[in-house]
């Protein structure tokens, strides 16, 4: 008799398994476009839509877009391999920290025109810094750290990062909860390098944050958007990405880089080791780098482009020569770009952050 | 028979095996290695380093209060629902039931945009000349969004212990001369004691894990021990150390269900 039963199971579970695999199969083979696919892993809203479908439209390739919030919980996913992306789009000491452990795959200029023509030389040149030979990265954003406020609730220009720390604005200041960001403030707010790995500097930094958090209202990422949008807040660490946006949002709000020093960051697009669709990728990324969709996307997501064709393109004057979407960083003083710590360096900022939070 | 039930199990026993027994069988190998591969402790003991310790500590404050406070508002309303006819109670029990047909996540972004400074509550606060609501980004606001998240976990199991005592037993206890009180005290109260212990499981889990309310509504400044598991995980990619934790996490979670099997016996014995 027990034969009998284990012998009816069997066949169940073959079914079950036959079923399950032909359905997931059947899936992805009715996804795909005519011209097969491409995985893209990005910032959140950091991209116009409508150029994903433009794309889609005119290549015949499905898009499968997926999103994430800081570059530390982009690069286990990416490392894991749980998903196959074909494309992602770090900053600048993430792409080093993945060129290092050879996660990424060489770009062919080739293949890739107007990447090649559109990106301003400058950008190139500033990649050099975490890609010596401009082989990974394909410049998408870039942009600087800065302060923006609300001058309806504060009684005097911020200028500096030490307002950050001022009492008057208790539970009025957004601080970023990202540990490279939280950590440049005190860092610049005390003359260090933002890439430093001294432990008394570090020690002196973790101090000054724990001094910090009962004036701060929150420690937020992309809220800190909104929050300021809505008057929730008179002070916050931002992109300057976001401060066009903000701005048309709310004309109350000024953006303006710290008279310390800030962190000049450029975000670019890398094609994976292991990308399943590396052609696919390779057109996904120059149709990004065209002038007319760069500058539909610049429109769209307001971070600075270093597309200059498409920064060409912008109608308004007034953002075309906008000293906050593309600022002449030769007037500031101790502009930095992070580096990669390795790992050490990474795990020690990581504990003293946790130090930070959990005070 | 046995035969039979057997066979049905199947479906379930690969579900089982496929997500729970190998999760965990991966939880516990990342948990007791390091980076290396080596077998350590080092994951686990690291609950002890201040920084853990005191987020332990805080989840653990957190969801008591959380627990007792669904429990003082749950009874009483699981009380009422047990007397009343079944249509009534049916339309009660569907309006606790109808906010989790929304996604958590939304219900408590829903939470901050009302909490906020210049928030729904503080408007309408302000219209009335009212002082304003201070709680967003303090350890109140994330005890109210872990209590109107899990409530209705509380307050199903307490009904269903409640609407299943003998009326009889009641009325005998009033018959013999029992009052109001010395009834509910003796007869109801212990009662429900099995509808209690998994009302207070099914709240007090989920809070004492949970990472989402205390970022949104916490403003991230508090960390719980849910927090702190989710960036090992997410952000500083320490699967190992993130791991040993939840297994220290685990150790509540037995002992919540090791009570709950021995008070649940209790309650069988005595429905008897």
């Amino acid at each position: 008799m027990k034969r009998k039963h284990t012998y009816r199971i069997n066949p169940i579970v073959v079914l079950f398994f036959l079923l399950t695999t032909l359905s997931l199969t059947g899936c992805t083979s009715s996804d795909k476009g005519s011209n097969g696919q491409v995985i893209v892993y990005n910032w959140g809203e950091y991209i116009d839509p409508d150029t994903i479908r433009m794309f889609e439209e005119e290549s015949g390739i499905k898009v499968i877009y997926d999103e994430f919030e800081t570059n530390e919980s982009m690069y286990p996913k990416v490392e894991s391999g749980a998903v196959a992306y074909d494309i992602a789009c770090p900053s600048d000491y993430m792409i080093s920290r993945m060129i290092q452990n050879g996660m990424l795959s060489e770009i062919n200029y080739d293949k890739m025109p107007n990447a090649r023509e559109n990106i301003g030389a400058q950008y190139y040149e500033q990649s050099r810094g975490f890609d010596p030979e401009n082989k990974y990265a394909i410049p998408y954003c870039w942009g600087t750290v800065g302060i923006l406020y609300n001058k309806t609730m504060v009684d005097e220009p911020i200028t500096s990062w030490a307002q950050l720390w001022d009492e008057k604005y208790a539970d009025d200041i957004l601080m970023q909860d990202s540990v490279r960001d939280s950590f440049m403030v005190a860092e610049k707010l005390n003359g260090f390098s933002m890439n430093t790995l001294d432990p008394t500097q570090l020690e002196t930094a973790k101090d000054a944050l724990i001094r910090q958090k009962p004036l701060v209202q929150a420690y937020v990422v992309d809220q800190v958007r909104d929050k300021m949008i809505g008057g929730e807040a008179a002070i916050g660490v931002i992109y300057s990405g976001e401060a066009i946006y903000t701005q048309r949002e709310n004309p109350d709000l000024v953006y303006v880089i710290p008279e310390e020093g800030t962190n000049v960051w450029i975000d670019s697009w890398v094609i994976l080791k292991n990308a399943p669709n590396k052609e696919n990728a390779e057109k996904f990324i120059d149709f990004m780098c065209r002038a007319d969709i760069a500058v539909k996307n610049f429109d769209y997501i307001t971070y600075s482009t270093p597309n200059v064709a498409a920064r060409e393109l912008i109608e308004d004057e007034e953002i075309k020569n906008s000293a906050i979407a593309f600022p002449d960083l030769s007037q500031y003083d101790n502009l930095e770009t992070y580096v990669y710590l390795g790992e050490e360096g990474d795990s020690f900022y990581n504990e003293l952050w946790k130090e930070v939070k959990s005070y | 028979m046995t035969s039979k039930s057997k066979w049905l199990s199947a479906p379930y026993l690969l579900w089982a095996v496929v997500f729970i027994i190998i999760p965990l069988g991966m939880i516990f190998y990342y948990g007791l290695t390091d980076k290396t591969g080596a077998f350590t402790l080092d994951n686990i003991i690291a609950i002890t380093t201040a920084g853990h310790a005191k987020a332990l500590r805080v989840s653990l404050l957190l969801s008591l209060i959380s627990t007792l406070v669904c429990f003082l508002l749950a009874y009483p309303l699981a009380m009422l629902l047990a007397q009343m006819n079944t249509r009534r109670h049916n339309f009660i029990i569907l309006v606790f039931i109808l906010p989790m047909w929304m996604n958590f996540l939304l219900r408590t972004l829903a939470w901050q945009t009302l909490l906020e400074k210049n928030g729904v509550i503080n408007h309408v606060l302000s219209f009335f000349h009212l002082p304003a609501l201070k709680i967003i980004n303090t350890p109140a606001a994330i005890v109210l969004g872990m209590v109107y998240n899990f409530l209705p976990f509380m307050i199903l199991p307490l009904y269903n212990a409640l609407s299943k005592i003998d009326k009889n037993v009641i009325n005998a206890a009033y018959d013999l001369g029992a009052g109001y009180v010395y009834t509910f005290i003796r007869i109801i109260l212990p009662l429900s004691v099995p509808g209690i212990i998994s009302g207070i499981t099914m709240v007090f889990i989920p809070a004492l894990t949970t990472f989402v309310i205390s970022s949104l509504l916490g403003g991230g400044k508090l960390l719980l021990i849910g927090d702190v598991i989710e960036q090992e995980f997410t952000r500083t990619s320490n699967w190992h150390l993130g791991s040993g934790l939840s297994m220290v996490l685990m150790i509540f979670i037995v002992i919540n269900m090791i009570l709950s099997a021995i008070f649940d016996k209790d309650g069988e014995g005595s429905m008897l």
